[in-house]
């Protein structure tokens, strides 16, 4: 009799946990935004209605970008999602290593997502990545500043207010700079910013030969001005000046204008964090009359590694975050500002959420960006603030170093451009482009 | 007269250590104070010190989100485990380098500090292709592997340099008594070069607890240790630094608790031998 039940205990417990055994687990990288932290919080949701498992890889950017290279490029299955960019999805994609996210359900709604997003997390057409949550940039503006300075933020300024503004705004004695910019060296940082910039000055990277064209007036235009307008009416340090730095300063009221990444709008209107949220306006990013705005595009998507073992499972979960009802289940408890904005059409459509001050400002940024079309003259290449070419990231980093010493005054604007072209002409050259 | 110019120097060196050990002490101690802030406190400028609302939230905050005792477990499983793995190696290799040196012994010594000359992002395609072929990936027995063998040199090389100090004489005498190689090693080396045994066994461990290049590449949900764990809290997008502050004093704590006990054994191991 003992025995019997011994027997049937050890049977029972072998059967639970061959069944908590079988229980998929997924493993997932993700960045340290405040959109994919919220997004963690969650996840239990998602394991109680599915019964599959999550770990998460939470890293910084730039270590998280170096991470899931290496493991894709060697094929070392580590992850069954990996949390991606605008700029890798096309080339990974291309390369074979990302599942298609082609056969999504009909629930999901792949239609839904805004075509500016799904254009540029695809290849030849096919959805490699699904956004989680999009940003274009835009001006964000101090309107208490603005009126003092008896000025008044066009919805579509040109450059030229934009410079004329920062200099009436400008209080040295009250601590107040009428423009923060992003200067720090690194492609994602100064570097997106100063290339997206240069569009509007009808500037490029390459001309279609894959030549280096920093050695244009355009180019020389794009650097000399803003150096002109940052040494003016730019914090001091601005050569060494980011994101987050600049939010910094900006919720700290050193700002006047504010020329970045759209999801800092939900940051400077938040009392919380902000002593100026109550007196912040949105504009477009700023023009030259060319044809082409400042303004970017990003998206940070989840994409499945090709040889993954749980490919089912891995869309399941892309299926559920970024979907519909994910928006919704944020909403409910986190209100509308805080939902991840820029990736669904569907959202912009909905009325609560055209409540939110910054909705419209960021849809019309997301909208007036497009990566197969972003400079005045024709360019070989895909992409806004980058070129979709895997030499980029390391080129665009020396250049952007380069540009950030001119910033600095350790060069000349000049010499800053010489070297810019010599860097990206010589490994272009040696990628076999030229 | 010259009882007074010592107590002068003496209270001059004095206040230069203190102003020194502050200086280097202060990174820390700013990191401990703004894990007590707001995110809206820790980046006021101009900064603000001491005075203001105390909160712990960031810890609270930071225990929610992450498995703090998983990752702990990890560093103290790679960080010993590859300490006392090296020690076991090291300790026969330095004792014939010093105890019967042969005519290339120095050259293999130099050979084998030259090797932490290497940036390690120049063999990380090679060994992440090797754990993926052993099936080490996010596995904390190949991440102790790994730092064991970065570590080795530097663990060879104190030892080598606190045995040298040991007269080879008392070893002779041990062996005529009839002491084996064991017994040589064990009862007679070995005590006698324990401080620099264990300031070399410290050094390592903290070595290996702050490694942050191999930790991060070959590891993922499993094995990462408390070097993701801050690493998990950095964001170039957002003002997170009260909570970037509290991980980095949460990942910092067990091995600043360790160094203050064993200070003494440290410094003492330090002025015996290798790096006096």
């Amino acid at each position: 009799m003992h025995l019997r039940t011994a027997f049937c205990a050890v049977s029972a417990l072998a059967l639970t946990a061959g069944a908590a055994v079988a229980q998929a687990t997924l493993t997932i990288a993700t960045v340290n935004n405040g959109d994919m932290i919220r997004m963690q919080g969650y996840t239990d949701q998602f394991t109680a209605e599915t019964g599959i498992g999550v770990e998460w890889v939470t890293l910084e950017e730039n270590v998280l970008r170096s991470r899931v290279t290496t493991d894709i490029t060697t094929k070392g299955g580590q992850f069954d999602i990996m949390t991606i960019g605008m700029y890798e999805t096309p080339i990974w994609g291309a390369n074979g290593w990302l599942v298609p996210l082609d056969d999504l359900s009909a629930e999901y709604d792949a239609a839904d997502i805004l075509p500016a997003m799904a254009g540029g997390l695809s290849h030849d057409g096919t959805l490699y990545a699904a956004p989680f949550y999009g940003e274009s940039s835009m001006v964000m503006y101090r309107t208490d500043l603005m009126e003092k300075a008896g000025l008044e933020m066009p919805d579509a300024p040109t450059w030229e207010f934009i410079r004329e503004a920062a200099a009436a705004m400008t209080d040295r004695d009250a601590d107040i700079n009428g423009i923060c910019l992003r200067g720090k060296a690194g492609w994602g940082e100064g570097g997106a910013f100063i290339t997206a910039m240069s569009n509007s000055f009808g500037a490029r990277w390459f001309d279609m030969d894959w030549n280096a064209q920093f050695d244009t007036e355009a180019w020389a235009n794009t650097l000399n001005f803003y150096k002109g307008m940052m040494d003016e009416s730019g914090p001091a340090g601005y050569a060494t000046n980011g994101f987050n730095e600049n939010l910094s300063l900006f919720n700290q009221g050193k700002c006047g204008m504010w020329i970045d990444a759209t999801v800092a709008a939900s940051f400077v209107t938040n009392p919380d964090s902000s002593e100026v949220a109550d007196s912040v306006g949105f504009a477009l990013a700023p023009d030259n009359g060319l044809g082409k705005r400042s303004n970017w595009l990003w998206a940070w998507a989840l994409a499945v590694p090709a040889g993954t073992q749980q490919e089912a499972e891995a869309k399941q979960f892309i299926e559920w975050a970024t979907s519909k009802d994910y928006i919704e289940l944020v909403a409910e408890n986190e209100g509308w500002a805080n939902v991840p904005p820029g990736a669904r059409t569907s959202l912009y459509e909905n009325p609560e959420y055209q409540k939110v001050p910054f909705a419209q400002m960021t849809l019309d940024s997301i909208l007036s960006a497009d990566p197969n079309d972003s400079t005045v003259e024709e360019s070989p290449y895909v992409g806004i603030q980058f070129a979709a070419i895997p030499e980029f990231a390391g080129i665009a980093t020396q250049v952007s170093q380069e540009f950030s010493a001119a910033y600095a005054g350790q060069q000349s604007v000049e010499e800053a451009l010489e070297k810019a072209q010599a860097i990206t002409n010589e490994a272009m050259e040696a990628a076999g482009y030229r | 007269m010259a009882r007074a110019v010592t107590n002068q120097r003496k209270a001059i060196n004095t206040a230069a250590a203190w102003i020194i050990g502050l200086l280097i002490f202060f990174p820390i101690l700013w990191t401990i104070l703004t894990s007590f802030k707001s995110e809206a406190q820790a980046i006021a400028d101009p900064p603000i010190f001491l005075f203001f609302d105390w909160t712990t939230e960031n810890y609270s905050t930071v225990m929610e989100r992450s498995n703090y005792a998983r990752f702990l477990w990890n560093s103290i499983f790679i960080a010993g485990g590859s300490t006392i793995l090296g020690l076991i190696i090291a300790v026969p290799a330095a004792w014939s380098m010093a105890f019967v040196p042969s005519r290339r012994t120095k050259d293999i010594l130099l050979w084998m500090l030259s090797t932490k000359m290497l940036p390690a992002v120049g063999v990380l395609y090679p060994i992440y292709l090797l754990f993926i072929q052993f099936g080490l990936l996010d596995n904390v027995y190949g991440l102790t592997f790994v730092l064991m063998l970065i570590n080795l040199p530097i663990i060879v090389w104190m030892l080598y340099t606190y045995f040298r100090e040991i007269p080879g004489e008392i070893l002779e005498a041990a062996r005529m008594d009839g002491a084996g190689l064991r017994e040589e090693i064990f009862f007679v080396l070995t005590p006698m070069a324990l401080p620099g045994i264990a300031s070399t066994l410290l050094l390592n461990f903290i070595l290996a607890w702050n490694e942050a290049f191999w930790t991060l590449n070959l590891t993922a949900a499993k094995a990462a240790p408390l070097t993701a764990f801050i690493a998990s809290y950095s964001s170039p997008e957002g003002l997170f630094y009260a909570k970037l502050s509290a991980a980095s004093t949460m990942a910092i704590a067990p091995i600043l608790i360790l160094g203050w006990f064993s200070q003494k054994q440290l410094v003492r191991g330090l002025t015996f031998g290798a790096v006096k």
